[in-house]
């Protein structure tokens, strides 16, 4: 039987494939050269504010650094990694699918992807903008910065989210093997199928929103001048319209591959599959009503920060069942602590740690003090590196022996794990007393007295980059060296690990086996029913 | 409660919410440490005693009891519910000004800090109020969008151009609390800041006569300030009023002509057409330059054009600069010239006895 990785050679029949599964492949190794560049921006700002006054780059150098990270962690890795790269991988597999069902379109949001990201890169190459991730009007409009090729970078990137998110909805309704209803889905089936009409339905207000602003800023157009009758304001909420809910196109597929983890290495079903399936779609849903929370100092009505902020509350209870549930699920399971699920182990405390901030910035009183300082900046790190890059993490070592057919190797895999956490813990903790003490984001200076703990969080990002330089190392030796995995390495009841590893180009070989009971261990490995 | 600021980095409350604000704030993060300490923990303890001892063991199937659901989602939804009504009760006075507060004007621009005081006293840098006293800031920008942040005060309100927005603060402790700019505005963002100077009621009254600023000579902290305005605003608001054509209906000598003189017209109280006075200070006069007819001086005539989309906010401000440094200059000898007649449009009319003195009001266009 050939593998995927097999079936054809060379470069072209890589590019131009239309497997899932390499299409999958490529969104990964792109997303983690984005990862490392966006990582690269982080460090340079690190070592930036380890002294209040300017030291080696100057604010305008350092506005560009903080704009790039933030562009290109939001836009060209944290969004496409995990839906585009596994959901890509194993969304097909999981529901007994040949392929997805637009193999073309896949394809092409891959090279739109690559264009936007190279869009990207031109503008950084350009001078980069220094207008930060959010493009704020007016000074979006008047910045003498490369703000444009920014824009229209993104702007590209963002029709490789509908195409990939648009291709996902259609595969899991109409594609899924015979006899597998939706309650019969693997849970990261779910997350993805949420996070996919999430980009359906909010990047094209995206689009819009960064075009107006391209406009304005190329043309003089005014249309959010207020000079003219244009508001800033009316940016804001368009702009936060998109973003909000773009948190949980980057959090849920974190979620779903949490669900998986815990599941396959406690060898339990989890505690309530209902309950994490409604709850992601809830997320989904109460996640578009809730932008305004990034406004309640920009002149807000009282009554809209009193909706926003319930409204925010809402989604705090469905991601607080989520962790109910997959704490409950370990309960009376077999445990065994591999790479995988010591990253989850971090994502439970970092995201219940981050998720609750997030409730405390909801509390409308108290994020006027909170607002624009660091103590937002740690939050969001908690909910997008704590959350997300932990599960990516999580989600690399779980499914590398699938991808690649070889084991990493254990130890060298938790020493990752270990670092990892405390080099983000050393670096995001420190920013939360930052922001209690008054420090604003987006300072290239900053008054003496923070310098104590702002050199803390330097060093932490040390930590966390030995950790993840370390992740890569192992990963990318295995990749040579690691022994052969069988197809099911894990002892998994799910369907991706019923197949061989690599997996064939169809999937299932000779034929689609009966895909029943993903998260049934009551019968050991022996008795499962394929 | 000074112990927990300590721990938590907070600065010293020194407005008249701090310690109110600080107490939900303590409450919210021991939540925190608590839930994510209780999650971590009992995983632990899970993964202790429910470790793997052979391969392939089967488990029971565990479904999590509906009551126990439920609870868990309920106690949560109490939990939050209720933070959300405290916070927001607090907002809600955070938001709004006590009624006999007195005002400030707070003047953004990249990268500097104007502020007009209660009594008219314009500085740069400081923003000089008395202690014990409830102060409303009147903010508007000059540019881009920047945020005033009093740490000290845990307030913080963004300014936008061409858009008032309010906000207030009653300091408790005469003393000097930095204020930052916390919307992010440019290259010189992370250095535009300034202070607020907190007197006691006998040294504000010394602020108030004094030119030598005698009253903030032993203060600590006191960072560059300046008082006064900017060498050439006011040339380039001449240029500007001429460029305009502005000086076609308003004279700078005291003349009144087709529109109010400029002379002593800043810091002047007017009455308004259809009743009511008002104080012209920047606020107003920007908002006559781009909506004449809102808020017209009586015994005038509706003839005025909309500047909005022609005067950008550079220009507004170098108006107003011109017209404030006309303001010493005193009103002009009362000089008896036939006033234009007041012809009133029909619809004018009905509007006004429609809605009686509607012009008059106040209008608070930043919040809606």
């Amino acid at each position: 039987m050939t593998s995927y990785l097999d079936s054809e050679r060379g470069l072209r029949s890589w590019l131009l494939t239309h497997d899932h599964k390499r299409i999958g492949v490529m969104f990964l190794i792109a997303t983690a050269i984005a990862l490392m560049v966006g990582g690269s921006f982080a460090l340079l700002m690190r070592l930036e504010l380890a002294t209040p006054e300017s030291t080696f780059v100057d604010p305008d150098a350092y506005d560009r650094l903080f704009t790039l990270h933030g562009v290109t962690m939001v836009w060209l890795f944290m969004i496409p990694a995990i839906p585009a790269g596994f959901g890509n991988f194993v969304l097909p597999i999981l529901i007994g699918a040949e392929d997805v069902a637009f193999p073309r379109l896949n394809l092409l949001s891959f090279h739109i992807y690559v264009v936007g990201a190279l869009v990207t890169l031109l503008g950084m190459l350009l001078g980069g903008a220094d207008t930060g991730w959010t493009f704020y009007v007016p000074y979006a409009a008047g910045t003498p910065s490369a703000v444009i090729p920014i824009l229209v970078g993104v702007f590209i990137v963002g029709w490789s989210s509908v195409i990939t998110g648009l291709n996902f909805v259609v595969t899991v309704h109409t594609m899924r093997a015979e006899g597998m209803g939706w309650f019969d889905m693997p849970l990261f089936v779910w997350a993805v199928y949420a996070t996919s009409i999430i980009q359906v339905i909010a990047t094209p207000v995206l689009g819009m929103s960064l075009a107006l602003v391209g406009l304005d800023a190329g043309f003089d157009l005014g249309i959010f001048d207020p000079a003219r009758g244009g508001d800033p304001v009316l940016y804001q909420h368009l702009f936060w319209f998109y973003s909000h809910p773009a948190v949980y196109i980057m959090v849920l597929p974190a979620m779903g591959v949490v669900t998986e983890v815990v599941c396959t290495f406690s060898r339990k079903n989890p505690l309530s599959y209902s309950v994490i399936a409604y709850s992601t779609l809830g997320i989904a849903f109460v996640g578009f009503l809730a932008w305004g929370h990034h406004m309640f100092t920009a002149g807000l009505s009282t009554f809209d920060a009193a909706a926003f902020g319930i409204l925010s509350m809402l989604v705090s209870i469905f991601s607080a069942i989520k962790v109910f549930t997959w704490v409950g699920t370990l309960y009376r399971g077999s445990i065994a602590v591999t790479t995988p699920l010591a990253y989850v182990f971090a994502f439970l405390f970092l995201f219940v740690f981050g998720g609750m901030t997030g409730v405390a910035v909801a509390t409308t009183s108290l994020d006027v003090h909170w607002h624009d300082t660091y103590f937002v900046v740690a939050h969001f790190h908690f909910i997008m590196v704590g959350g997300t890059l932990t599960a990516y993490l999580a989600a690399t070592h779980y499914w590398f022996p699938k991808i690649t057919g070889r084991r990493y190797p254990e130890r060298a895999g938790l020493l990752g794990a270990a670092l990892v956490f405390v080099g983000f813990t050393a670096t995001f903790v420190p920013q939360f007393l930052l922001g209690n003490a008054g420090m604003p984001r987006r300072y290239a200076t900053y008054p003496s007295q923070f310098q104590g703990l702002n050199a803390m969080s330097t060093l932490g990002s040390w930590i966390l980059a030995l950790g993840l330089a370390w992740a890569l190392g192992v990963l990318v030796v295995a990749l040579r060296r690691g022994e052969r995995a069988g197809p099911d390495p894990w002892g998994s009841a799910c369907f991706e690990w019923r197949t061989s590893s690599p997996p064939p180009t169809a999937n299932f070989e000779p034929k689609t086996p009966k895909l029943v009971g993903c998260y049934d261990y009551t019968r050991g490995a022996e008795g499962r029913g394929d | 409660m000074e112990l927990m600021r300590e721990i938590l980095f907070l600065p010293p409350g020194a407005s008249s919410v701090a310690d109110e604000l600080d107490a939900l704030h303590f409450t919210v993060i021991a939540a925190t440490m608590l839930g994510s300490a209780v999650t971590f923990a009992v995983a632990l303890r899970f993964i202790v005693r429910y470790r793997r001892r052979h391969a392939h063991e089967p488990t029971p199937r565990v479904v999590a009891p509906r009551p126990l659901e439920a609870a868990v989602v309920t106690g949560l939804l109490a939990l939050f519910v209720g933070l959300w009504g405290v916070g927001y009760r607090q907002y809600a006075s955070l938001r709004l000004p006590p009624d006999d507060a007195l005002t400030c004007h707070v003047i953004v621009k990249q990268w500097m800090w104007t502020f007009v005081g209660p009594e008219g006293r314009r500085s740069q840098g400081i923003l000089v109020v008395p202690a014990d006293r409830d102060v409303e800031l009147r903010l508007t920008s000059r540019d881009v969008i920047h945020s005033l942040f009093v740490p000290a005060f845990r307030i913080k309100q963004d300014a936008l151009p061409e858009r008032i927005t309010t906000s207030w603060f009653r300091a408790e402790r005469p003393g000097v609390y930095p204020i930052l700019c916390a919307e992010y505005c440019g290259a010189g963002h992370s250095r535009m800041r300034a202070s607020v100077v907190v007197l006691d009621a006998e040294r504000y009254a010394r602020w108030l006569d004094d030119t030598e600023l005698g009253a903030l000579a032993d203060l600590e902290g006191v960072p560059e300030f300046q008082i006064g305005e900017e060498a050439d605003s006011t040339a380039h608001g001449r240029e500007v009023a001429a460029r305009y054509g502005c000086l076609a209906c308003h004279t700078l000598d005291g003349q009144p002509h087709v529109g109010p003189s400029w002379r002593g017209l800043y810091g002047s109280t007017v009455e308004l057409e259809g009743g009511g006075t008002i104080l012209a200070d920047d606020d107003y006069l920007t908002e006559s330059m781009m909506e004449p007819e809102a808020r017209r001086v009586a015994g005038y005539a509706t003839v005025m054009p909309t500047y909005r989309g022609t005067l950008g906010a550079p220009d507004t401000a170098a108006l107003v600069e011109l017209i404030r440094s006309l303001a010493d200059e005193g009103p002009a000898p009362e000089v008896e010239l036939p006033r234009l007649e007041r012809r009133e449009p029909a619809e004018r009319v009905t509007r006004d006895a429609g809605a009686p003195g509607s012009d008059a009001a106040p209008r608070e266009r930043g919040a809606r």
